[in-house]
């Protein structure tokens, strides 16, 4: 089968600390953090990291008022990811674009919101508000945008925990290899920080990120790590076949290399190494490379002990025989923004195939010695002499892992 | 309360379930969908406003009174001097 080539060729981004990849490189490069201290429901101050971007520039007050916080997180990337794009979006044909969006979970917020609202009246029902199922349908975030940008084509969320991002990125390359659509808005999405629930499950588990410096919580590989910061945020692409993209004379940001989504099978919430170093090393194989062709990875690692450890052990295991790439984590300045981490990761580091910098892994003072992987890039940015190849973790609950690999574009 | 009043607690309630519109100009006597970009759904929310309120029930039967700020008026005013009374 002759598979059409995938390339990115927009991004429009809402990360903790920037609302567009220029802003979003930057801070990555300057070490800036995106978590503060938030006041949450029930439990009161937690860190999260929190989105700064201004919805009302792609909706209305009352779309906002009447949409989800991930409705308007969606919104503006897409929004974002079409201008950058520069795509003639007025002569593009609506009913063949495909809005794929990864999600974690959707409708823990809306929930928590309507039953407090309801406990303000005695809990009687008739209070319940009507916008309740609208935002609260799974397919809400990329509803929103189809409904916002007049798409109409395919729209639709992929819940696939903590992995969304690349889940997302990856089935809208699968719908374009079958000419489904002709052009695609894909990535992943979160608005998790307004879920009191989200926070408590965490913390009940012993998984919840705590320090004096918010800005320094979110410590993957360093030894005093204590758990995840939760952080809101959305990335969203546009991808399309590379004939398509050439015809415009479309800027490319990277093709899509290979990919691949595995299951552990084991455990509701512990990782798998053994899985997830199978999912790293079939990836590789999809993308028809060796696993010495990967210059840079990202990893999954949320500042959890054994999390962290765990995939520290799967990388050594599916690139044994070989070097290792260079290797970073991009929670540290972000916290974790669950559906939108993978899609937010692989966008911050796609500016080194230009700048053939690695952003570095933040607040590492004290190494932990089971995560001393050479090649971490530690707290401090790194020029490199090659970045032709990034593969991207992302894994989630349930045991779900993924791999993405987007390789540096040439004909 | 007098019919004004009423008419302006619900000018109220509109502007914040349609906070883009600009109300200035708006007509007692001409239908609110006619006049303001309002859906069914919009419409439910002045229902829902005037329940979390003022705990005032509209039954379905009576929506068409609330066609209009005068409808409103004249439908709700005996049920803001019942509520008074209470």
């Amino acid at each position: 089968m002759n598979l059409s080539r995938i390339v990115i060729t927009g991004v429009g981004l809402t990360a903790p600390n920037g609302n567009n990849l220029a802003e979003f490189r930057q801070a990555l490069l300057t070490g800036k953090s995106g978590v503060e201290t938030i006041e949450t429901r029930y439990i009161g101050k937690v860190l999260a990291g929190v989105c700064k971007f201004e919805a009302t520039r792609y909706q209305s007050r009352k779309e906002v008022r009447v949409g989800t916080r991930v409705g308007s997180v969606s919104i503006y990337s897409a929004h974002e990811a079409v201008r950058d794009s520069a795509v003639a979006w007025d002569r593009v044909d609506k009913s063949r674009v495909g809005i794929y969006l990864g999600i974690t979970e959707h409708g823990n917020v809306e929930t928590e919101s309507e039953i407090y609202n309801l406990s303000q009246f005695k809990y009687d029902t008739k209070f319940w508000s009507h916008y309740h199922n609208p935002r609260t349908v799974a397919n809400n975030p990329a509803g929103e945008v189809s409904l916002n940008l007049a798409i109409t084509g395919p729209a639709y969320t992929l819940g696939a925990a903590c992995a969304a991002g690349n889940v997302g990125l990856i089935h809208a390359a699968q719908m374009l290899r079958l000419h489904e659509v002709d052009f695609a808005l894909a990535g992943g999405v979160s608005e998790s920080i307004r879920s009191f629930g989200i926070f408590a499950s965490f913390k009940s588990q012993g998984a919840l990120a705590h320090h004096d410096d918010p800005t320094k919580a979110s410590r993957p590989f360093d030894k005093a790590r204590n758990g995840i910061v939760v952080a809101e945020g959305g990335c969203i692409f546009t991808l399309e076949r590379l004939e398509d993209a050439k015809a415009r004379g479309a800027k490319i940001y990277a093709e899509v290399a290979g990919y691949a989504i595995n299951s552990d099978a084991s455990d509701y919430v512990l990782p798998n190494p053994v899985r997830q170093a199978e999912c790293i090393r079939q990836a590789i194989r999809h993308a028809g490379m060796t696993p010495d062709q990967i210059d840079l990875l990202n990893t999954h690692a949320t500042s959890t002990p054994l999390g962290d450890v765990q995939e520290c052990q799967a990388v050594t295991a599916a690139f044994e025989g070989f070097a290792l790439p260079h290797i970073n984590n991009t929670k540290s300045f972000i916290g974790h923004a669950m559906g939108a981490a993978g899609s937010l990761e692989l966008a911050g580091n796609l500016p080194s195939f230009n700048d053939l910098v690695v952003h570095p892994t933040i607040n590492v003072d004290d190494l932990d010695p089971q995560c001393a992987l050479p090649t971490l890039v530690l707290n401090q940015p790194k020029t490199v002499k090659r970045v032709d190849a990034i593969l991207n973790n992302s894994f989630g609950m349930l045991g779900i892992n993924s791999a993405l690999i987007v390789k540096r574009y040439s004909d | 309360m007098t019919k004004e009043d009423i008419k302006k607690l619900v000018t109220e309630i509109i502007a914040d379930i349609a906070p883009d519109e600009d109300l200035s100009g708006l007509k007692p006597d001409v239908r609110l969908r006619d006049q303001l970009q309002l859906d069914s759904m919009d419409f439910l929310d002045i229902v829902m406003e005037l329940r979390k309120r003022y705990g005032i029930e509209v039954p379905e039967a009576d929506y068409m009174q609330l066609a209009t700020l005068d409808g409103c008026a004249n439908y709700l005013e005996p049920k803001f001097a019942a509520i008074a009374k209470a």
